[in-house]
This record gives C-alpha cells, sequence and structure tokens, in this order.
C-alpha cells in the first residue's frame, strides 16, 4: 500500500543522504521525496511516498526514527490527512490546441503560469491521482516536459508535527 | 580555562571521556593528532600493523571490558582500512569510536591526495558519524559520539577531523561538557510493565518453555538476571553464537547453542516449545532456519532495546522494548510474586523429553584410530588445560563453530567472535585487544590456517607490547567451512578452498616474530602441548596442529528446514 511518511529532519549536511541511503540499503524503495526548512531553520520537513507491505512499513518507520537526525515522523496515511502535489508542464498549443488544453486546465483547475506562440506551460496542484489525471487526459502527444514536486503533506484538525 | 589546539582538544575530550588506550597507525592527515598524543602520558596508543586491525582490537578491548574501544586512522587508506572492523562491530552492536584524519577542508572534494570520502563509505555500517567543521565543536562531537556508541543498541561512530582543524598554530577555550542534550536521540530504558506482566503469565502457564538468549545479554550486563529468571522459570535456556556465557555453558538447564550449528537438544527444545522467550537476540537467519517454519507452534515474547529488531524476521506476540537488563530485574520481581503456578506434570513431561534428546546426543564425533587429531578433541583439550575460564576469541569457519560448541563459557564476554558480519581475520586483533584491556587473564584464539593469514602481521605489535596471546591454530590445510559446504552441496568439488602446499612453517613464521612457535601432530602429544603452551605465561605462543582435513561441523540445520530439520552426521539426519 502507498504510504505518506512525513517527518522532521536536523537540517544538517549528510542528514538527508542517511534518509536515503536507508531505502537503498534496505531495498525499499521511494517514489517521492521532498524536503526544505521549516520556519524554525533548524529543522527540516521531509515527506516521502513509499510502498510495502505493512510489515516492510513497520520497518521502515522504525529504521528512520533510529536515524540520530531525525526528530519526529508520523505516517500521514494512518489518519485523515491533506496532501498535494505540484505539477508544471510544458504543452504543444498550436491552432485548436491551445483551446482545448485552456478548457482541460480550467476543468482541473490548473492555471497557464507562461505562453508562447507555440508553448502553454499549465500548473496545477492536487493529490497525486489528480495530476496523473490531468496528465492523462492532455496525452502523451501534446506534453513537451513534466515536473512534479512530489507530494507535501499534513495531518487534518489539530494534530501536528512539532517539537 | 584552558587554551588548547584542535589536536589537544581532542585528545584531551578522549581522556576525560576515560579513555585509556587508543588502537591506530599514523599519517599525513593525523600527524597532529599524533603530535598531541606524544605529549602527554594519560592516553596509551598502540600501534597496529594495518589498521583493520586497529578496529578489531578496539572492538576486542571493548567486548571483553564492556568499555567503548577507540581507534584512530589517517585519511583515504587509513580510513578505508578500518571499514571491515567498524562493519564487523555494527553488525554486533559493540561500542566503538573511530577517529579518522581527513584532509584539509578546503580540499575536500578535490580529489586531493588521500582523500576518501569516508563518511559516504561508512554511511550503512555505522550508527552515527560526525564531520568536524569547526575546532571548536571538538569537545562535544567527542561527547556526542560516545553517548551514541555506548548508549540504547551500542554501535560504531564516527569522526571525520579535517587536518586544519586540528593544527597547533590555533588554540581554543576548553571546556568538556557533562552532559549532552539530543532532542533526536533518546534511549529506552525501562520495558512496559503491562507486556512484561503479560509475558510473565504466558511463561508461567506455559507447559514447553523455552528462554532464548543471544548478544544482547552479555552486551547489556544482563547475563546474571537472566540466570536468576531461567532458574526461577525452570525453564531450558539456549543461547546464541552472539549469546555464550549469557547463561552458564555448565548448568543443567542450559541446553547448548541453538542453529544452524547449534545443539540437537535446542534446536528441538526450540522446534517443540509453546512459549519462547528471546531476550537480546535478533531472530537471525543462522538461528531460524526456515521463517516461516520457525517455531510455528510458540507463542514469542521478544526483550530488545531495538525497536526495529521486534517483529524484523519473525512476528511476535509480546514485544518489550527496553534495557535487557531492566526488563529482566522487572520480569524476575513478577515471577517471584505472580500467584500463577506452573503446570507440574506438563514441566516434568517437558524436561523428561529434553533429557531424552540430550541422551541422544547431537554433539557427538568419532576419533581416529591412527593419532590424526578431530578439531573437537583440540577444544576439549584447551578447555581442561584453562579451567574453562579463558577468554576465548575465534576467527570464521570450522574451527569457530567446534570452539562454540565444546568450550562451555559459564561467564558473559568470555567468549569473543565476529558472530553478524563473520569476519576472517577478527580473531588475532581481538584476543590482542582483550589482553590489553585485562592484561592479567588468559587470552586464548581459535583460529584456523587461513583466518589466521588475514591479520598475522599483527604478531610484529604482539612482540612490541608484549601481548602473549595463546594461537590455537585448527589447521586443516583449507578453507575447512567452504570445502564442507562444497562436500555437501557441490558434490565434492573444491573450488578454490585448499593451498596446494603453500602453507607456511607457521612455527619458523611465529619465530620469525619473536615469539614461541610449535606443532602438534599427534593426538598422545595434545595435553601436553596444550600444557607446555599455557605454562609459558609471558609469551605469545602460536600452536600449530593438524588436524583431520576431512571432519565437518554437525549437527547442521537443513536448508529451508525447520529448528529440526538437521544433518547429525555425514549419514544421519532427523
Ligand atoms: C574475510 C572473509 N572472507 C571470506 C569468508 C568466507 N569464509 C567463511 S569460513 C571460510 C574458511 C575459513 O578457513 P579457516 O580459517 O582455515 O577455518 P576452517 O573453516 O578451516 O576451520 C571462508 C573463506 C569470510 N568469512 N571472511
Ligand atoms: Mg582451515
Amino acid at each position: 500500500m502507498r504510504r505518506i511518511i512525513s517527518m522532521l529532519l536536523e537540517n544538517e549536511p549528510g542528514a538527508l543522504s542517511r534518509v536515503v541511503g536507508l531505502f537503498s540499503q534496505r531495498g525499499y524503495n521511494i517514489e517521492t521525496l521532498t524536503v526544505a526548512p521549516t520556519n524554525d531553520r533548524t529543522l527540516s520537513r521531509l515527506t516521502l511516498t513509499t510502498s510495502g507491505s505493512d510489515r516492510v512499513i513497520e520497518q521502515i518507520t522504525k529504521q528512520l526514527n533510529k536515524l540520530i537526525e531525525v526528530v519526529k515522523l508520523v505516517d500521514l496515511t494512518e489518519g485523515a490527512h491533506v496532501e498535494r502535489e505540484l505539477l508544471l508542464v510544458k504543452l504543444k498549443a498550436t491552432g485548436a490546441q491551445r483551446a482545448e488544453i485552456k478548457r482541460t486546465a480550467d476543468i482541473f483547475r490548473g492555471q497557464i503560469v507562461d505562453v508562447t506562440s507555440a508553448v502553454y506551460t499549465v500548473q496545477l496542484t492536487g493529490t497525486s491521482d489528480k495530476l496523473d489525471a490531468f496528465i492523462e487526459s492532455v496525452g502523451d502527444a501534446s506534453i513537451l516536459e513534466v515536473v512534479r514536486t512530489g507530494v507535501s503533506g499534513m495531518a487534518r484538525g489539530d494534530k501536528i508535527l512539532a517539537l | 580555562m584552558e587554551l588548547l589546539s584542535g589536536a589537544e582538544m581532542l585528545i584531551r575530550s578522549l581522556k576525560d571521556e576515560g579513555v585509556d588506550t587508543i588502537f591506530g597507525y599514523p599519517g599525513g592527515a593525523v600527524l597532529h593528532i599524533y603530535d598531541a598524543l606524544f605529549q602527554q602520558s594519560d592516553i596509551t596508543h598502540v600501534l597496529v600493523r594495518h589498521e583493520q586491525a586497529a578496529s578489531h582490537m578496539a572492538d576486542g578491548y571493548s567486548r571483553s571490558t564492556g568499555r567503548p574501544g577507540v581507534c584512530l586512522a589517517t585519511s583515504g587508506p587509513g580510513a578505508t582500512n578500518t571499514v571491515t572492523g567498524i562493519a564487523t562491530a555494527y553488525m554486533d552492536s559493540i561500542p566503538l569510536v573511530v577517529i579518522t584524519g581527513q584532509v584539509q577542508s578546503d580540499w575536500i572534494g578535490d580529489d586531493a591526495f588521500q582523500e576518501t570520502d569516508i563518511l559516504g563509505v561508512t554511511r550503512p555500517i555505522v550508527k552515527h558519524s560526525f564531520m568536524v567543521t569547526r575546532p571548536e565543536d571538538i569537545p562535544e562531537i567527542v561527547k556526542k559520539a560516545f553517548y551514541i556508541a555506548t548508549t540504547g543498541r551500542p554501535g560504531p561512530v564516527l569522526i571525520d577531523v579535517p587536518k586544519d582543524l586540528t593544527s597547533p598554530t590555533e588554540s581554543f577555550e576548553y571546556h568538556y561538557p557533562a552532559k549532552v542534550k539530543m532532542r533526536s536521540y533518546s534511549v529506552v530504558t525501562r520495558g512496559h510493565t503491562g507486556q512484561i506482566k503479560k509475558a510473565v503469565e504466558l511463561l508461567v502457564s506455559a507447559k514447553r518453555p523455552v528462554i532464548y538468549a543471544g548478544g544482547g545479554v552479555v552486551q547489556g550486563n544482563g547475563a546474571e538476571l537472566l540466570t536468576q529468571v531461567v532458574r526461577e522459570l525452570g525453564a531450558p535456556c539456549t543461547n546464541t553464537l552472539m549469546g555464550l556465557g549469557g547463561f552458564p555453558g555448565t548448568d543443567k538447564q542450559y541446553v547448548g547453542m541453538l542453529g544452524m550449528h547449534g545443539t540437537y537438544e535446542a534446536n528441538m527444545v526450540m522446534h517443540h516449545a509453546d512459549v519462547v522467550l528471546a531476550v537480546g537476540a535478533r531472530f537471525d537467519d543462522r538461528v531460524t532456519n526456515h521463517v516461516e517454519k520457525f517455531c510455528s507452534g510458540a507463542k514469542i515474547i521478544h526483550i530488545d532495546v531495538d525497536p526495529a529488531s521486534i517483529s524484523k524476521n519473525i512476528a511476535v506476540d509480546v514485544p518489550i522494548v527496553g534495557a535487557v537488563d531492566l526488563v529482566l530485574k522487572e520480569m524476575l520481581e513478577q515471577v517471584r510474586k505472580t500467584d500463577l503456578v506452573a503446570d507440574k506434570d506438563a514441566r516434568n513431561e517437558w524436561w523428561k523429553q529434553i533429557d531424552a534428546w540430550r541422551g541422544f546426543h547431537g554433539l557427538r564425533y568419532e576419533t581416529n584410530d591412527n593419532g590424526l587429531l578431530k578439531p573437537q578433541q583440540v577444544i576439549e583439550s584447551l578447555y581442561k588445560a584453562t579451567g574453562g575460564d579463558a577468554i576465548v576469541c575465534s576467527d570464521v569457519g570450522q574451527h569457530q563453530m567446534f570452539a562454540a560448541q565444546y568450550y562451555a563459557f559459564d561467564k558473559p564476554r568470555r567468549w569473543i567472535n565476529s558472530g553478524g558480519l563473520g569476519t576472517m581475520g577478527f580473531g588475532l586483533p581481538a584476543a590482542m585487544g582483550c589482553l590489553v584491556g585485562q592484561p592479567d587473564q588468559t587470552v586464548v584464539t581459535v583460529t584456523g590456517e587461513g583466518s589466521i593469514q588475514m591479520c598475522i602481521q599483527e604478531l610484529s605489535t604482539c612482540l612490541q607490547y608484549n601481548l602473549p596471546v595463546k594461537i590455537i591454530c585448527l589447521n586443516n590445510q583449507a578453507l575447512g567451512m567452504v570445502k564442507q559446504w562444497q562436500d555437501m552441496v557441490y558434490q565434492g568439488r573444491h573450488s578454490s578452498s585448499t593451498y596446494e602446499e603453500s602453507l607456511p612453517d607457521f612455527v619458523k613464521l611465529t619465530e620469525a616474530y619473536g615469539h614461541v612457535g610449535m606443532k602438534v601432530e599427534k593426538a598422545a602429544d595434545l595435553d601436553a602441548a596444550m600444557e607446555e603452551c599455557f605454562s609459558l605465561k609471558d609469551r605469545l605462543v602460536f600452536m600449530d596442529i593438524t588436524v583431520d582435513p576431512l571432519e565437518h561441523v554437525y549437527p547442521m540445520q537443513i536448508k529451508e528446514g525447520s529448528m529440526r530439520d538437521m544433518w547429525l552426521s555425514k549419514t544421519e539426519r532427523t
């Protein structure tokens, strides 16, 4: 099952490589990864998605918790949560395609953030599924370039991941 | 406040941490540190002949004394030579602090002379590591390194120190912190009382209980408490290869080592148990045989300081995370207080069955009538000559298994071997580390003619520091364990497991290093030679003992089987 694991990490050189290294050492797989400092500059928030059996996920979280630089960790998929990913996609946009892309972007509540005579750059946020659906509906033929941030997320409600 | 250079702060911090010995080898990047070492007398430095040995010596020192071991190497090749020792310590959860020199800070990343990203190389085999970026951080980093290495599940910690940060030209105010604060590292101590209660209920009401204890009992100083718990419960106890001595090997409740080369009775007891209490053991693949067939009829209780060890290989019914000694202490109190009573008949039945298995006796071997020694005889003779009370280190191979099977360890920290990584070459330097830490003890290393050659250069170090290790070399003229597998799995095709008459004359070699060499070829000579070896108290003695090259280690569990599926000899199986 797909899981979103989010953690507070000491904002120190080498910390990220220990997290990433752990996955390759132990044969776990990282699907997406996003990391940036928080309002507290000594801490980074790192969110990753991975998948595996319950046993594997339990091992992943336990092993991550053992890393000295991991301060706190939560498996967001264990409860209600908000997840978002941002997509930028460059699309061929000439002739009739221009209106079609605009319409599709509107349906998905995307924005066209850059325009040339032949290219639209569309920005879209949402769950990974929604971004997948958008990519599917515009079709590979018109896609020039795709960049996705990977999943970020938080628990819903009063639950917070902080010191 | 004193003003010290980076190098001086490093050495002073070690002293303030209580370090008395460093095992190391100099080189460009650590010259400032060596100069600081030269100018003090609180810490002894042992100059090895190869940095791998420095890391194994620090490891042996730690395993035998219970204190962390420290080693020091220069950048590049010096640092990479310690890697095998670090990995060995990591697998067996041994607290080491490894200090490596690094090229000067502004050259890092330039492929400078003797530059290696040793933090990157060792990342998967350390508990944690530090790169020093400011000299004034050195005391705090050292404090943290020792704290991390020795607490929780222990392990090696590496500190990489760029040369410029140890320069004698700059001084800093020195202050060694009394305590460390780390928001991201907390150590579990007491176990959950409710879980311990559940465990006690299961154990007391069990019909066929067994206690399976591992290296965590030795490392976690829980042997005494374990012994009391086992006695109180009246259950049989088995130790892992790492746990030997955690429960007295001559006790009547002891059924021997379990696992791949465990005793017949230990593996039978495990297989038929209805409640298994695992203490400081990690259900290693050399213990469980096929995980899906492991103790299928048993409820499993697992005490471990590392939550990640619990339910990693085997799903457990009652997990207890905590320091082994504290959990056992609470368990003992609860066992003594409980109102539950054991089912006497069932327990009597269980012990009758165990005695029957013991009577069948899987640890047996046949002697040769032509005087050619069996390796098992050598270990029995060693046991006699040392009164069963030596510190016995070993290398890796058949000789290691014979030593584990035939030398009964009654105390913890007496059996020292590389169980997790299985590092050939560990035995001699580990024994040297033991002797440095405990010069009054009799320290033996049981080795093979293969393993001993992986760190044989340390015979020179032994002369320099007067380390009278007794080297018991079971010379079967082959990489015996490899050859055994080739016999059993590859129809006897001995691919690169023999040496074609190329072995050195070990007696002459030992003499060339300034020690005593002895050769034993006949069974009749063994005991007298062994006596003589141990009567030479202040000398290193290398006993080159010719043993039967055809001998295999049995019992041997059959791959993919359950605990009870074993070869008992070349022709009999369960
Ligand atoms: C560094 C290292 N290389 C290879 C091995 C694989 N290995 C395990 S046992 C063994 C043979 C050991 O030979 P020896 O020391 O003579 O012991 P014996 O089995 O003959 O008693 C080998 C090669 C190992 N454990 N460690
Ligand atoms: Mg051999």
